[in-house]
């Protein structure tokens, strides 16, 4: 009989939203344990641990990612940023405030995938028709909105964004 | 003057916290809590012969390992069945671990606590369990065939058996100029909000006192369930609803096994012990829906008009029955929706089968209603040649005809009484919005290119706001801060913002300044649930109750303070001026320090607030015999019954003359909640719940094996609608006051959900020219419909129907 080896333990360091954590974890945990538990940032969400779902979505080197498919030790010496990185309360992202704005959530359980991975998006095509809007957020699942005020949030997202840019503001 | 915000579309106030990661779901509690897994039933009907556990206990970092043996006291019975009706024949519920016997896949027999997750899903992989198979029941058919048995001592497998009837339907029907019966099915789904169940148990052993926190829509109803369960006195107990990722109804069941058993082990260990549902789990052991067969008989005249209608279903409740038949009655009852049946019989069978049980999703019974009765008039109107809109306002109950008692006992066990709406105006706005009357020469103008396309119909009547009732505690601080509390829990309905905008109005405050609490029995003990769309009407009119008491108080204060009459007194903005002379004011935060004869002058409305201390009389008391000290008010609001929303969509899809894929190319919805709070929020509920509704009528369905097995268990397998699926959501709007509560609210939750699959069954048969009777319905299945109405010479399969001469 094999018995779980204690010593299997590996030290990673990570940088999310601009930080650098160091921690002793087992190869086997998971991006998306490690960022909510370890480092405590629970804005990612986990809605199926298999890749289906995308709440999970995270942004490794500005790219779209599902956490619960990436292990915390690969993420080594990438760039995380979740949606605690995108924005505060007092002074929130275009993304994060296109849904407010446009009533894109509703439990907000599915809305930290969302919002990584609109910002990815409109950073590749900083002007969406209506039909790209949809199909950028068509590989994430939500429950509640029946994605229709989602779909206005990325288009908002966008003219947000790019008003701030005109605006010389800080877009990140 | 104050901006009024009942009615305007407020941005949600909890927002900016859920964007920016600042949500607090159960999950993100307890870090340094041990975790539970459990090892569930492979098979769908066994014996438990052997547990063995001792390969589990060896692994470093497990804490304990528990088995049903391990249950003391109550914890250790049966699980409640928690809503008893006189129709339960046979009421069957599980244990919180599986005694003896397991009766689905998924079903807890082992739990498992260790450090973390890991360690404890390591653990429970090593924990053997031998078997003695009994023969699997799975499948309406098969269980009302009754030759193998769920429970030995639920005889032909029956649960429950009811039987309702107005009027007198026999010789009604035996008199009817035309007959038809119809064969229908609707399989199972399920609500799959994107959070699954979660607990977070917290024992503190010095004070004896257990918090929990649970991922529930009712968390009354848990901290009740776990005193009892765990023999501890009431006021020991609290249980918080945090943040909630999605309910839709899998929530309002309660006490899940986990909630029994989070709370049990944390006290048993003395440390803190959560658990959070992954994906399978939730689709092996939470609850399922839907899934029914009928059979309609229906009695009509040579304009389509009901005589009679005699309804048979059978219902599958899965394995257990812990919350009775509300399902199967919702459906019995609203399946009239809109219409006057004449003469109405209904009888129901609730069926036991080896499966996940059936507890309420969103609509509850009443999508299944909805599709027997709209399939019905969709028949009516294809035998008698009359158009489909047309049948049904025929048979529209007026709205001079309101308030209207159907004769039937609802869900809460009081008259079916709808109090309001005005269904001609409905359907009239609806054939405006998707254009009815175009769309017969669009149809042939797409045929001619050889295009299939076909529109759909569908309306219902929903029931919200059902009692017992909710209560609503508005406190003013001396800050002016105003804290709301209600009991009723919040998933995403935007409790937090709507119930701030009656308060706001109602106390003449800022809604910045108002603040509101959910689902927290430290806060409100006494409260129901969130359910039965009941959220707007029972805790908007118990905290608006509240406020006005509140407001009553400080307009007393306050006239006393200016020596003015109370009804020369308003407040605006937080303060109370005099009428035509606001420089005789008063803030509402000074009235607050007023109201508490011990004036500690902590803060500047208690300094401010001296100014007004008059001379008081020796010989009262500071705190009046029928008065209280501070600025609070409490109220609950009680409904004599459930006030009666209503809609109508309309769909046009497409369906591709080779392939049979079926497309959406517009979906339009009427609806009429009454007194809309907040109109952007009533929209978001309408579209996620069409979008649900869409799921269930053509992608989602609970695949089970004849051995019982789950074969969908995943979102890979389990097509929940993406937004590629979803078509963008057309809406339209009545507000039909309720008469029955003083904001005249009725409920918004299950509206968008309720007609979908009728509507999308009627459109999809326009387009085809053939009977749907089975939903959901996916392009392979249509490909064979098509073919045996080929082979068949387009006879219809499942409908008989006789015309008479009139006698
Ligand atoms: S949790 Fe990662 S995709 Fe669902
Ligand atoms: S807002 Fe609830 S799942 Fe998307």
């Amino acid at each position: 009989m094999t018995t779980i080896d204690e010593t299997l333990r590996v030290p990673v360091t990570l940088t999310v939203n601009g930080v650098a954590h160091t921690r002793t974890v087992e190869p086997r945990r998971l991006l998306s344990d490690f960022l909510r538990h370890d480092l405590r940032l629970t804005g990612t969400h986990v809605g199926c641990e298999h890749g289906v779902c995308g709440a999970c979505t995270v942004l490794v080197d500005g790219d779209p990612m599902r956490s619960c498919l990436m292990f915390a030790v690969s993420a080594q010496g990438h760039e995380i940023t979740t949606t605690e990185g995108l924005g505060t309360q007092e002074d929130m992202g275009p993304v994060q405030q296109a849904f407010v704005e446009c009533h894109g959530l509703q439990c907000g359980f599915c809305t930290p995938g969302f919002i990584t991975t609109i910002t990815a998006f409109i950073e590749e095509n900083p002007d969406p028709t209506e039909a790209e809007a949809r199909e950028a957020i068509s590989g994430n699942l939500c429950r509640c909105t029946g994605y229709q005020n989602i779909c206005k949030a990325v288009l908002r997202a966008a003219e947000i964004r790019r008003q701030g840019a005109t605006e010389g503001g800080d877009v990140p | 003057m104050t901006t009024r915000q009942f009615g305007a579309p407020v941005k949600r106030k909890e927002d900016p916290r859920l964007v920016t990661g600042n949500g607090r779901y159960v999950d993100d509690l307890g870090h340094d809590a041990w975790e539970a897994a459990f090892v569930r039933s492979p098979h769908a009907h066994a014996r438990i012969v052997d547990i063995d556990v001792d390969g589990a206990v060896d692994v470093d970092g497990v804490i304990a390992v528990f088995t049903h043996e391990d249950l003391d006291g109550p914890a250790g019975d049966r699980l409640p069945l928690l809503i008893p009706h006189p129709s339960i024949e046979a009421g069957r519920t599980g244990y919180a671990l599986a005694k003896d016997e397991v009766n689905h896949v998924g079903e807890a027999i082992v739990m498992v606590v260790a450090r973390d997750r890991y360690i404890a899903e390591d653990a429970a992989q090593r924990i053997v369990v031998t078997y003695e198979f009994l023969t699997p029941v799975v499948g309406i058919a098969t269980s009302r065939d009754g030759s193998d048995l769920v429970h030995d001592d639920a005889p032909g497998n029956v649960a429950a058996h009811l039987l309702q009837e107005v009027g007198n339907v026999e010789p009604a029907m035996a008199a009817a100029p035309h007959t038809l019966t119809l064969d229908l099915e609707i399989e199972r789904s399920a609500c799959m909000p994107m959070e699954g169940k979660g607990v977070h148990a917290h024992w503190d052993s010095d004070e004896q006192r257990m918090r929990i926190h649970s991922s529930t829509q009712t968390s009354t109803g848990v901290r009740a369930a776990v005193a009892a369960k765990l023999e501890l006195p009431l006021a020991q107990v609290e249980c918080i609803a945090p943040d909630v990722g999605g309910g839709f109804g899998v929530k309002i069941m309660h006490p899940w096994p986990e909630e029994v058993l989070v709370p049990w082990a944390a006290r048993r260990l003395d440390h803190d012990v959560k658990w959070t549902e992954d994906r399978r789990e939730h689709f092996t052991s939470s609850a399922h829906e839907r899934g029914q067969l009928q059979k309609v008989t229906v009695g009509f005249d040579d304009d389509g008009r009901l005589l009679a209608l005699d309804v048979k279903f059978w219902h599958d409740n899965g394995a257990y029955l812990p919350y009775g038949v509300i399902v199967p009655i919702i459906t019995a009852t609203q399946l009239l929706g809109p219409y006057k049946p004449q003469n109405y019989r209904v009888e129901f069978w609730s069926m036991y089968t080896n499966t996940v049980l059936v507890t309420p999703y969103r609509g509850a019974g009443r999508p299944q209603g909805c599709y027997a009765m709209e399939r019905t008039m969709d028949a009516i109107a294809a035998e008698l040649g009359i158009d489909r809109a047309e049948v049904r306002s025929r048979n529209f109950i007026q709205p001079e005809e309101m308030p209207y008692d159907q004769g039937l006992l609802f869900q809460d066990g009081r008259p079916l009484k709808y109090d309001s709406g005005d269904f001609p105006a409905s359907l009239a706005k609806l054939k405006a919005l998707v254009g009815w009357d175009d769309f017969a020469a669009y149809k042939k103008e797409a045929e001619a290119q050889g295009r299939k396309v076909g529109l759909g119909i569908g309306c219902y009547v929903e029931g919200t706001g059902v009692g017992p009732y909710e209560g609503g505690h508005v406190h003013v601080e001396t800050s002016g801060r105003v804290n709301v509390a209600t009991g009723l829990t919040t998933q995403g309905q935007g409790h937090q913002t709507i119930l701030a905008q009656i308060v706001a109005d109602e106390l003449g405050v800022s809604i910045d300044d108002v603040h509101v609490t959910t689902g927290d029995t430290r806060r409100m003990p006494y409260a129901v649930g969130t359910f039965a769309s009941r959220g707007a009407v029972m805790s908007g009119n118990a905290v608006a109750l509240a406020a006005r008491a509140v407001r009553a108080k400080a307009l007393r204060i306050a006239a006393d303070a200016l020596e003015v009459s109370e009804d020369d007194l308003q407040i605006e903005d937080g303060t109370i001026s005099v009428k035509g002379a606001p420089n005789a004011s008063i803030a509402l935060s000074t009235v607050a320090v007023m109201s508490n004869p011990l004036r500690y002058a902590f803060d500047e409305s208690a300094k401010a607030a001296t100014q007004f201390a008059g001379a008081f009389d020796p010989d009262k008391p500071p705190v009046a015999d029928d008065d209280e000290p501070g600025l609070e008010g409490k109220d609950f609001y009680s409904p004599t019954q459930a006030t009666f929303a209503n809609g109508m969509h309309a769909a046009i899809v497409e369906t591709d003359p080779v392939t049979a894929e079926i497309r959406i190319l517009r979906y339009c919805v009427i609806h009429d909640c009454g007194t809309v709070v907040n109109p952007m929020i009533v929209e978001g509920q309408v579209h996620g719940g069409v979008a649900q509704g869409i799921g269930g009528a053509l992608y989602e369905r609970m695949v089970y094996d004849e051995s019982g097995q789950l074969l969908n268990a995943s979102f890979m397998d389990f097509l929940m609608p993406y937004a590629s699926e979803v078509p963008h959501i057309e809406t339209d709007h009545l507000e039909t006051p309720s008469p029955l509560n003083p904001l005249g609210i009725k409920g918004a939750g299950e509206a968008g959900t309720i007609p979908v699959t009728a509507v999308i069954a009627s459109a999809i048969e326009d387009a085809e020219g053939f009977p749907i009777r089975s939903m959901p319905i996916s392009p392979t299945e249509l490909w064979d419909l098509r073919r045996q109405h080929a082979h068949a010479g387009a006879s219809p399969t499942s409908q008989t129907s006789t015309t008479e001469e009139s006698a």
